[in-house]
């Protein structure tokens, strides 16, 4: 493989007596699409600002295209699109001139941003809205609206930090099908959320963070190829009784873990498991065959779920 | 290799002095100011322009009854043509201390605008100059207006009184770059109003309807020390042709001021957006 990208090591940063990103480790290549999977002050945010040159280190080295984002933060900058964790577009400003003038505090010249403004709102599906105040525009379309203008610099690096947090499915599907296409133009994503299904959908490689250390790291398939099973059956014995039902199942499968609402037995043969379950006498209220996901990766891994 | 146009523009400053704070996008900035004042609210325009006028209307005429004329440095003036540089000082004060304190405040705090604008390869010193210099267009505009109210009524006694127009930029200068310096310490709305709380009594105490010399040694000191006097000062020895060497002392009192202000503006956006 070429050189990396993005390559940190030992990267930490500490707020006071709080270390929120504890010497990591991590390579970016060109192209692919990086994701910070890990649940809320994981440090994955404050690795992101790390990266956009918008934060500094307290220790650790990181190089972005060979360069040091402590010493030349324009200048890195100028290869980054950012897409913020809370919405920054400006409210005094229509769609349109959002995208014109971010282009412009690039220094790119008047010509060249509005033929952009034009090429972003059709990618945005926005280009009804051209002249709409950003207000009027649902969570969605600024959503999508922050993103078009992270690219209105055209990033070698788009950086997403919770793209789809407070946004419902079917606009959550349009942003990701959105993200798709710019992977496919080689945009190298660096994506963080705390959604194991958008993790899978988006990245071909990811890092597991918890409590601002790497977990693990890998693609998403060979993530539950090692830390999970192929399949989890979920039972449901009621609230009170999972926990006691879960000592009596132990033997009977490889790992099981016991959540307030369920429990988890890791299998390679869920509906085998079933059989063997029912025919030893035990009546869970509901029960179901599930492949494994990155949520069951980190449970093995932290000893919770992401979303608490 | 293709090279995106935005990664060339940021490379040629490498190796600039500031590079890491500055970007040279202060016209861009004001290109925003310009697209966002389109659709503004015209009435904070209008009434920063209108406050003066009002004020020389009904104390320069009801006033100016009662007392023709005020003697000033053994000369005596018509009362209007005294108090309008000074009301000239003070609109050139209020419009910069809006710009630099509500609006930054709201965009800082509120709409995050900065942190968008920082994300880009701009620095914290671009953002600091490119507003500051949209509350200087904002004081200047109001300068000129004013001068073009004044100056047919026969209140400006000297041609020196043109110069007034650019001692107003220069006073704007100083309350705007201080302004934001203080605004970005600021944590909430309440906080901001000790600014408002601030302003009024300077306004009132610094000689603008009457030559401090009818107070007592104390006060005249402390009114000495606060910046509209100064600013006041300047644009009266201006207007009335008054040329002493004091002018230039009144004038870097504002230069002092925007070096201060600027210095701390920069030094906090950088703490506040590199965290």
């Amino acid at each position: 493989m070429s050189n990396p990208l993005i390559s940190a090591r030992g990267l930490t940063k500490k707020f006071g007596d709080f270390t929120a990103v504890n010497g990591i480790d991590f390579d970016v290549f060109k192209g692919e699409s990086f994701g910070f999977l890990g649940p809320n002050g994981a440090g994955k945010s404050t690795a992101m600002r790390i990266i956009g040159a918008t934060s500094q280190r307290t220790s650790g080295t990181i190089s972005i295209l060979g360069k040091d984002p402590e010493l030349h933060g324009p200048q890195i900058r100028a290869h980054l699109g950012v897409v913020p964790q809370q919405d920054n577009l400006d409210m005094q400003l229509s769609v349109a001139e959002n995208l014109y003038i971010y282009g412009r505090y690039f220094g790119l010249p008047r010509k060249f941003v509005k033929g952009k403004v034009d090429e972003l709102l059709a990618f945005a599906q926005l280009e009804e809205k051209r002249d709409a105040k950003v207000e009027t525009l649902s969570g969605g379309m600024k959503r999508r609206l922050t993103i078009a203008r992270a690219l209105v610099s055209e990033p070698e690096i788009l950086m997403l930090d919770e793209p789809t947090t407070g946004l419902d499915p079917q606009a959550r599907h349009i942003l990701w099908d959105r993200l798709f296409r710019l992977k496919e133009q080689g945009v190298t994503l660096l994506i963080t959320t705390h959604f194991m299904d958008e993790a899978e959908q988006l990245c071909d490689r990811l890092i597991v963070m918890d409590k601002g250390t790497i977990m693990a790291e890998g693609s998403p398939a060979s993530l539950i190829k090692d830390y999970a099973t192929k399949e989890v059956l979920e039972l449901r014995f009621g609230s009170d009784r999972n926990q006691e039902m879960g000592a009596k199942l132990r033997t009977m499968c490889d790992r099981i873990e016991e959540l307030p609402d369920r429990v988890l037995m890791y299998t390679d043969d869920g509906e085998a498991l079933l059989e063997k379950i029912y025919a030893a006498d035990f009546h869970p209220k509901t029960s179901l065959v599930r492949r494994s996901s990155l949520e069951d990766v980190f449970l093995r891994l932290t000893g919770r779920t992401l979303i608490e | 290799m293709f090279i995106p146009m935005a990664v060339a523009i940021a490379d040629a400053r490498a190796g600039k002095r500031g590079e890491r704070v500055y970007s040279g996008r202060v016209p861009q900035l004001l290109e925003r100011g310009f697209i966002a004042f389109k659709s503004s609210t015209y009435m904070i325009v209008i009434s920063g322009f209108l406050e003066p006028v009002l004020y020389l209307l009904s104390f320069g005429y009801g006033i100016g009854k009662l007392l023709p004329t005020i003697a000033v440095g053994g000369e005596s003036i018509k009362y209007a043509a005294f108090i309008a540089p000074a009301l000239l000082a003070t609109s050139a004060m209020n419009g910069a201390i809006y710009d630099s304190t509500m609006n930054v405040f709201f965009k800082l705090n509120h709409d995050r605008i900065y942190h968008g604008m920082l994300a880009t390869s701009m620095g914290p010193l671009d953002v600091a100059l490119g507003e500051i210099g949209w509350a200087l267009l904002r004081g200047f505009s109001y300068a000129c207006a004013f001068m073009a109210v004044i100056a047919p009524l026969g209140l400006v006694e000297s041609v020196w009184g043109l110069l007034a127009i650019p001692a107003a930029v220069l006073i704007a200068f100083g309350f705007a770059a201080c302004g934001m310096a203080i605004t970005s310490y600021m944590k909430s709305f309440q906080q901001l109003e000790i600014i408002n709380m601030l302003l009024l009594p300077m306004f009132l105490f610094s000689g603008s309807f009457y030559p401090i010399s009818v107070f007592p040694q104390w006060l005249q000191f402390t009114v000495n020390l606060m910046p509209l006097t100064h600013a006041i000062n300047l644009v009266r020895g201006l207007c009335l042709g008054n040329l002493e060497l004091a002018l230039l002392g009144h004038a870097l009192y504002f230069v002092v001021m925007i070096i201060i202000g600027l210095f701390f503006t920069t030094k906090r956006l950088n703490a506040l957006f590199m965290k």
